[in-house]
């Protein structure tokens, strides 16, 4: 309980700072570097700080820090779908199952516990790599598999909430029961949802750019970190910035975001305990 | 009078927060599950697009009497469940089908691979538990410490990072840059398989252990919060004394976990055994994929399912042994 030090803002400044130009990146990459997959066989791999090529090139020719910002958009977009995706089923499924109980309850909590029985990376894989998904597909099958987390997550707090006195009240007052479970119940619920989806984006991205290092997800030639990682690999003893650009942007942006969600967590925990 | 004896003999042994009760229970849960499961993961043969037969054929020379023969094989002119109780009879003998890649049998190309995930697992398990409880019991020791919040840190920054990325980075620093160690590949076996694997198994172990990490903290934490604690200190027990009661206690939650840790790295290895060209279960199941070989698909997926859901039954059984809270939270 000495954890004050968190009270001083330094988290979000901290993580703010690489998740803006991230983002600057996602919105406006097509103005800021729109000739990103142009080839140039002639040039081939160089090293980095090669004339005009901060991190090099890649067999094509192509720059890797031009590919990079290019990659940022389909590195973050999918992963919010995904969270976004998920979070609603979860709020949805889990309100009810939490509310309501019974037979809905028990039978979600079964299909929570199917899904988990597997690791997240190899039903994604399986899936999407036998029914040649491209991106979307791929986002949907991390929808469903992530929801589960999500489902149990609201329900959780949903059941947290039912025995409060504000509950009783509302019950008293005759209200209906989807009136009191999504205008009552659902505005303290989520707090915690937006931080879970924010670890939940983190979680995303680093799940499609592991498909995508497998050769799934994103399409050929489309610019992308995790594909750009898994051809690095025949590059490293020629250009080590095709290798630690992608990564250490999938390690930051990662990063970042987990724990701007664990710190917006852990405030939202302290103050609930507080009132 | 014998039958009666033995009705109430059953009766006790099935009665609420009994442990026998509680292991029936929960081995007919697990095998309905699995159950389940097998049903999915026959479906996927018919859930690829193209026609089963021609899949299962591969790229050899589509003849009439090839997929005549391959559809005899697998009964694929029977109905849907039929066909899926024979390839279920087939597994439960071992027999999940032939390779489409390779000419053998999947069992053997499975048992050819599956030492080297469990070798690259049991070090990575070994790894994450010497490094990350210790650790975590420390950093709950004394929360608000520096060591507590780097080490909480780092384990978020750990947890977020993914395999592949710090795979290669550690392979590029410690492979091609200093040299230290062999960069792809599985060894010769005995000592040189052992080497080849340490980096696979860091890379692997510095995920898993940020979050054995964060388990063993929460753990310690909740266990000094009661009030037993407070209550030994105003005694007067020496710090010692209260250090052997909390780990004991905390250990419980700490250890069952693991089990469960261990059982999804095995799942979990794909990645790692890409990054760094290991002939293992992961990298074959990657490979199979691409390549749709349906046969060593199913079977794979089938047996990381099957260890993951049997380590959790193991894991369950034993909480409920040890812990005689669980216990009665049961019977109530």
């Amino acid at each position: 309980m000495k954890l004050r030090m968190t009270r001083k803002p330094v988290i979000p400044f901290v993580t703010g700072i690489p998740l803006a130009i991230i983002a600057i990146f996602v919105v406006a990459s097509r103005w800021i570097v729109p000739n990103a997959t142009r080839q140039d066989i002639m040039t081939g791999v160089t090293s980095p700080g090669t004339a005009g090529h901060l991190f090099g090139t890649d067999q094509l020719g192509r720059d890797i820090g031009q590919l990079a910002i290019a990659g940022a958009g389909s590195a973050v977009l999918g992963p919010i779908v995904i969270a976004l995706g998920s979070m609603m089923i979860g709020i949805l499924l889990g309100t009810f199952a939490g509310y309501i109980g019974g037979w809905l309850d028990l039978l979600l909590s079964k299909y929570a516990d199917l899904l988990l029985a597997l690791p997240t990376t190899l039903v994604a894989l399986v899936v999407t790599g036998l029914v040649d998904g491209g991106y979307w597909v791929t986002v949907l099958v991390l929808i469903m598999l992530f929801s589960p987390t999500d489902i149990r997550m609201v329900r959780g707090s949903v059941i947290a909430q039912t025995g409060r006195p504000y509950i009783e009240s509302a019950k008293v007052l005759g209200l209906g029961r989807l009136r009191i479970m999504f205008r009552h119940i659902l505005p303290n619920v989520l707090p915690v949802a937006f931080s879970t989806m924010l670890l939940n984006v983190a979680f995303a991205l680093v799940s499609m750019s592991a498909l995508s290092f497998l050769g799934l997800g994103v399409g050929p030639g489309v610019p992308d970190w995790g594909r750009q990682l898994s051809d690095s690999r025949d590059l490293l003893d020629r250009n080590w910035g095709s290798l630690v650009l992608p990564a250490m942007l999938i390690i930051i942006t990662a990063a970042a975001i987990n724990l701007l969600g664990d710190w917006l967590q852990e405030r939202y925990e302290e103050g609930s305990v507080q009132r | 009078m014998d039958s009666a004896h033995s009705h109430r003999r059953l009766t006790q042994l099935l009665s609420r927060g009994s442990l026998t009760r509680f292991i029936i229970v929960r081995l007919a849960a697990t095998g309905l599950l699995l159950l389940v499961l097998s049903f999915v993961v026959f479906a996927l043969l018919h859930l690829t697009p193209g026609d089963p037969a021609r899949n299962l054929v591969g790229v050899r020379n589509v003849t009439p009497e090839l997929l005549q023969s391959i559809r005899d094989k697998y009964h694929l002119n029977d109905p849907f469940m039929s066909q899926y109780l024979h390839w279920l009879g087939n597994v439960l003998h071992g027999d999940f089908g032939e390779s489409i890649r390779n000419n053998t049998t999947v069992t053997t190309l499975l048992s050819d691979r599956v030492m080297l995930t469990l070798q690259l697992s049991s070090l990575s398990f070994a790894l994450t538990v010497i490094v990350a409880v210790p650790l975590g019991i420390a950093a709950a020791w004394r929360t608000g410490s520096a060591l507590d919040r780097s080490m909480s840190a780092a384990s978020i920054v750990g947890i977020g990072a993914p395999t592949y990325a710090v795979g290669l980075l550690l392979l590029y620093v410690f492979g091609l840059w200093f040299n230290i160690f062999p960069v792809y590949g599985s060894g010769d076996g005995g000592f040189d398989r052992w080497w080849h694997l340490v980096l696979p198994a860091i890379t692997l172990a510095s995920g898993l252990a940020a979050m054995v990490f964060k388990l063993t903290r929460t753990a310690v934490v909740a266990e000094l919060n009661q009030d037993y604690v407070a209550f030994a200190q105003s005694r007067g027990l020496t710090h010692r004394q209260i250090r052997s009661l909390v780990l004991r206690n905390a250990m419980i939650p700490v250890a069952t976990s693991l089990g469960l840790v261990f059982a999804f790295l095995f799942g979990g290895t794909i990645l790692v055994e890409v990054t760094f060209a290991l002939q293992g279960i992961g990298s074959l199941l990657a490979g199979s994929v691409t390549f749709k070989d349906l046969p060593v698909v199913q079977a794979i997926t089938l047996l990381t399912a099957t260890v993951i859901a049997l380590t959790a039954l193991a894991v369950d059984i034993l909480y409920y042994a040890v812990d005689p809270r669980v216990r009665k939270r049961g019977a109530q």
